[in-house]
């Protein structure tokens, strides 16, 4: 059996790729169950699913380190996991208990851990990318070689926030990535309908930068794609641009009719372009991954989701004082 | 060893020793340096009134111009000081807020609490506010309140060279996202101002006159108009404390109710506007807080509720002076010599 799988002439060891393998598995299993859960009425608020589009974050943040930076968006969990946010304090926020990772006062679209690079969900779209040019100015200022990046779907790619942090981060050389994950839909705009050109990527042309399309299905395109924008900024060659074509599985939101999808395209896109399915065959083809040694990930993720829900529906809420704190550091 | 420098000056003595201190106190924003790239380092701007000028030859690594996109390097400031830079960005009329809002007040104020307490936005906005340079309604405007009413930021509205600089000082080494007002018109002011670095501590206000028969309690400029109004109401033989509260977030209530319990009257002097404003936050808390003490109504002295209009007519006809306030202490007090 082989040992390791070739990308662009580089060897992934089998336990990085089982590792990849694990946080796509475990992000989809965070999503389909919490698909049901919502169902339940159990969940407060309103949750947006990443399910579909894990092979993005696995890609991108298998290129990043500890002390590098990520901005996320409203659909947020699958970035949070790929960058090493707790999963049971993840579920608990979500879950609006005391144990979660930002105390019940975050929610699903404000999950965040600085300490492990994750700099939030965000609420509003297009809110990450100016955040992320200050993350690499304070790279550049400090003198470290940590990078930033921003993840933006193909809605936020409008907002004046990202179009400008582009051209900011070029004037300034910052060592960041915006990522623009085009899942599809704006909401439930196709991009047909709200935006002009047919790639976001040649947008990057104007600024002067690299931009280029990657299919989001496939782990190792966008892990390739990653590995080189990440690279490049690490060495202080600015920041890039990629666009991940990609197929969300679920609604905008838990509870989104999707009224505005062709019939059957999800169910042709679980068949025939799922990214674990796609990862699947081509490890296991290759000869490097045994198809029991996934069974098993399969099977320990499923047991820490169900561990993390249970945990999280037991778990108190805040307390009522827990209202005023946390607002200043002093004040 | 304190002398004599403008407040402009002050801002610009904070700035420098701030970043000479502490190398993770970056400052950016549209032509804060104002030529960086060309061979005349001492040639550079400095900002469009100057007060930056003279940091990027000494910084050249932290003194940044950006791109005219508030919404970007606003944004960046937030970005920046998550990652454990000290940014001081400048927002050069806060009538630009309008652009980047979003970055202020759903993203940088509101991090420590949504992130439970898990994060810390150490990031000053410098901006210029306020009426008087015949600017009009895009470049006038007096918006503190709508930073006051966001929890998360904390609000600096300084009135004097010395003031300015040590609030300024402890602005860029608080952990709190704060938003430094600068009127337009006190840059050229002078006073005494200490050469070492200090700080004023925020929520503290200033009491600018004593006095035991109405209270005055005005920010900013209209800290000046009130302190002159008190000179003239003493020649008619009414007292008036005059009190500064130098920032609107925190607030110093207590001294504003403590100055009111003894004195019965209140007189509130803004340049915001009458309706969720300042004044009316003021005259709120007093009415809430110590209605018992009141011995007339309270008053308030504001701009009218209109955009700040051009023509200097209309401008001086908009701006609160001296005389309105007098008048409006006038009208309540009673001359206890009479």
């Amino acid at each position: 059996m082989r040992t390791d799988l070739h990308v662009s002439g580089r060897a992934l060891a089998k336990e990085d790729l089982l590792r990849h393998y694990r946080v796509m598995r475990t992000i989809r299993e965070f999503e389909e169950r919490l698909h049901l859960e919502f169902a339940t009425g159990e969940i407060p608020g309103f949750v947006h699913l990443y399910a579909g589009e894990e092979a993005i974050a696995a890609g991108f943040c298998a290129n990043l380190r500890d002390d590098d930076y990520i901005a996320s968006t409203h659909r947020g969990h699958g970035h949070a996991i790929a960058k090493g946010c707790d999963v049971k304090g993840m579920m608990a926020e979500i879950y609006g208990k005391a144990t979660g990772i930002c105390h019940g006062k975050g929610g699903s679209m404000h999950i965040a851990d600085l300490a492990v690079g994750m700099l939030g969900a965000n609420g509003i779209v297009g809110g990450g990318p100016p955040l992320v040019c200050g993350v690499g100015l304070k790279a550049r200022v400090t003198g470290t070689d940590q990078v930033a990046v921003s993840f933006t779907g193909d809605g936020g790619s409008n907002q004046g926030t990202f179009l400008e942090s582009l051209n900011l981060a070029a004037v300034w050389r910052l060592p960041v990535v915006f990522v623009v994950e085009n899942n599809g839909y704006a909401e439930s705009t196709a991009p047909r309908f709200h935006q002009s050109g047919i790639d976001v990527a040649k947008r990057a042309d104007g600024f002067g930068l690299p931009g280029v399309v990657v299919d989001g299905h496939d782990f190792f395109a966008v892990y390739e794609a990653a590995r080189e924008a990440i690279e490049r900024a690490r060495a202080g060659g600015g920041p890039s641009l990629i666009e991940c074509k990609v197929l969300r599985y679920y609604g905008h939101f838990e509870g989104d009719q999707q009224s505005y999808r062709e019939p059957g395209e999800v169910e042709n896109a679980r068949a025939t372009k799922d990214c674990l399915l796609l990862f699947e065959r081509s490890t296991v083809n290759a000869g490097i991954v045994g198809e029991d040694e996934l069974r098993a990930i399969d099977k320990q993720v499923l047991a820490l989701i169900d561990e993390a829900v249970a945990e999280a529906k037991q778990a108190p809420d805040p307390v009522p004082a827990d209202l005023l704190t946390d607002v200043y550091v002093s004040y | 060893m304190a002398r004599t420098i403008s407040y402009q000056q002050a801002i610009n003595e904070a700035l420098a020793q701030e970043m000479r201190r502490d190398p993770a106190v970056v400052v950016f924003g549209e032509d804060v340096a104002g030529g960086m790239g060309t061979e005349q380092d001492k040639d550079a701007w400095g900002g469009v009134l100057g007060v930056t000028k003279g940091l990027w030859p000494e910084f050249p690594d932290r003194v940044l111009d950006t791109p005219i996109s508030e919404s970007a390097y606003i944004g960046a400031a937030a970005g920046a000081a998550s990652a454990g830079l000290r940014p001081v960005a400048e927002l050069m009329f806060v009538d630009f807020m309008g652009v980047c809002f979003d970055q202020i007040f759903n993203q940088a104020a509101k991090f420590k609490y949504m992130f439970g307490g898990k994060a810390k936005t150490p990031m000053v906005i410098r901006t210029m506010y306020g009426a008087g340079i015949r600017a009009a309604s895009q470049h006038s405007q007096t918006l503190y309140p709508l930073f006051t009413h966001i929890p998360g930021l904390k609000v600096v509205v300084p009135a004097t060279p010395y003031d300015a600089k040590g609030l300024l000082i402890q602005a860029i080494r608080d952990d709190d996202p704060v938003i430094f007002f600068e009127h337009k018109v006190l840059y050229t002011l002078q006073g005494e101002v200490p050469e070492e670095a200090y700080t004023i501590p925020f929520g503290e206000a200033e009491i600018v006159r004593e006095g035991d028969d109405v209270t005055i309690v005005a920010l900013g400029r209209m800290v000046h108009m009130a302190a002159q109004a008190a000179d003239t109401l003493a020649a008619e033989g009414v007292g008036c404390e005059v009190i500064d509260p130098r920032t609107t977030s925190p607030l110093d209530e207590e001294t504003i109710l403590e100055s009111v319990e003894r004195t019965g009257r209140l007189v509130v002097v803004d340049e915001s506007g009458p309706r969720c404003g300042m004044a009316a936050d003021i005259a709120s808390l007093v009415a809430t807080r110590a209605f018992g003490a009141l011995r007339a109504p309270i008053r308030t002295v504001t701009p009218p509720h209109t955009p700040v209009p051009f023509s200097p007519v209309l401008e001086d006809a908009y701006v609160p002076g001296a005389a309105r306030v007098a008048e409006a202490v006038r009208s309540i007090a009673v001359k206890e010599s009479v």
